[in-house]
């Protein structure tokens, strides 16, 4: 079974025994064998770090910055529009913007927000590689990457759905982004019902990654 | 890979290891400074063939394709990156003991 | 210059090799643009480091039976997919 992602890695984790803060695995990593791919991570960075190209700070900083983004930016992004008209039209005319203006440092991303609505519902997929708006979501999850996801979105969207516990009626359409050049898509969940006079952060804690790539829908509150 | 048939999709999550945020951080930061573009990292990536998709990781093809780049980019040679990764491989057995010691320049570490 | 909005277009079904932005399960079907968004680099120069002109890009909207005839699980289901000018001919 092709596994985009590290079936030696899973193996490892039985070593480490518990799980991480968040729930999952730890990954081999600082008391594991060193690796190959390993050493030359340790190569490449020196070496740039050495030749004046990079600084130690930078490399460091840019974990911060990778690690401060999560999909709490995008629900944040969500609620404001689910309460706010204005903010929602300026958000489907230009997602990348609308982040921006709420102070998410998004860098250079272009990001088209696509609406889920009562009879459409979107999907996200990079089939060529592993595209996501990482500049507002965080890295992705694992299977997003892999082979499984990329090969079947495109063509049985509907039964990888399924799989997620997304069982759409037949007059629901749905459309399947790929993420094929230079745009990251974020999907525009509905609102759930029920939630009348909610404030905008309890909106947010509604609001899940996979509702944001349209592998699920917010929670009910 | 589009369209092709696949088995179902496994859900397991993990956390990255600093060693692949690290990767990460390279892709960003050398395509961000101009050694090469996303499209230079997803060309290497996919010259490297079906093989390496099934045998290696997802970082593990990004530094390999970060290498690829700066490479050919001349941002150092593959001499001083063979020497440097043996040079590692001596420092200590784990991705912890082969870094390099604070305040050294790593040249003559051993 | 490029297909006007609402245009039928199709991939061409050309088959370089090398690194392409143009996924195989589109190349020679028939969609409709959905939107354009403006100029872009050529990737399949950028990849190579070369100079890079810049292409339009568009999003193109491709119905499921489309691309995937009786297979498809629900014909009017929809994929849109970025394409750069270079690709497309008007139908």
């Amino acid at each position: 079974m092709p596994h985009d992602h590290h079936d030696h890695d899973h193996t490892h984790d039985h070593d480490h025994g518990g799980l991480s803060p968040s729930g999952h695995p730890y990954r081999a990593d600082n008391d594991a064998p060193l690796s190959y791919w390993q050493r030359m991570e340790i190569a490449v960075r020196e070496l740039m770090i050495e030749k004046g190209h990079l600084t130690a700070d930078q490399v460091s900083a840019q974990i911060d910055r990778m690690d401060a983004r999560s999909p709490a930016n995008g629900a944040a992004v969500v609620a404001r529009a689910w309460v706010d008209p204005d903010f929602r039209a300026r958000l489907l005319a230009d997602a990348g913007d609308a982040s921006r203006e709420m102070g998410f440092d998004i860098g250079p991303l272009h990001l088209i927000a696509v609406e889920n609505t009562e009879d459409v519902h979107n999907l996200i997929v990079c089939t060529l590689c592993s595209c996501y708006p990482r500049n507002l979501l965080g890295l992705p999850p694992d299977w997003y990457k892999t082979r499984e996801y990329r090969s079947r979105a495109v063509r049985e969207p509907r039964a990888v759905l399924r799989e997620f516990g997304l069982d759409l009626p037949d007059s629901t359409t749905i459309r399947v982004h790929d993420s094929t050049a230079d745009m990251r898509y974020i999907v525009l969940p509905a609102r759930p019902s029920g939630t009348d006079g909610m404030d905008q952060d309890a909106l947010a804690a509604l609001v899940t990654r996979d509702s944001m790539i349209g592998t699920g829908l917010p929670r009910q509150p | 890979m589009g369209g092709q048939s696949a088995g179902p999709i496994c859900a397991d999550q993990h956390d990255f290891a600093l060693w692949e945020k690290r990767v990460d951080a390279l892709m960003v930061l050398c395509s961000g400074a101009g050694f090469f573009t996303v499209d230079g990292l997803r060309r290497a990536l996919e010259d490297m063939g079906e093989e390496a998709f099934e045998t290696m990781s997802y970082y593990e093809r990004w530094i390999a394709a970060i290498n690829q780049n700066l490479v050919e980019t001349g941002a150092y040679t593959l001499e001083e990156l063979g020497q440097r990764m043996d040079e590692i491989a001596a420092r200590g057995p784990t991705y912890a003991a082969a870094q390099k010691e604070a305040g050294t320049d790593g040249a003559s570490h051993g | 210059m490029g297909p006007a909005m609402a245009e039928r277009v199709r991939v061409k079904a050309m088959m370089p090799p090398g690194h392409v932005r143009t996924p195989s399960y589109l190349r020679g079907k028939t969609g409709v643009i959905e939107r354009a968004l403006g100029p872009f680099p050529n990737p399949e120069q950028l990849a190579y480091g070369l100079p890079a002109p810049e292409q339009p890009l568009y999003r193109v909207r491709f119905t499921m039976s489309e691309i995937w005839g009786d297979a498809a699980e629900r014909p009017s289901d929809t994929l849109d997919a970025e394409i750069y000018a270079h690709w497309l001919e008007r139908v």
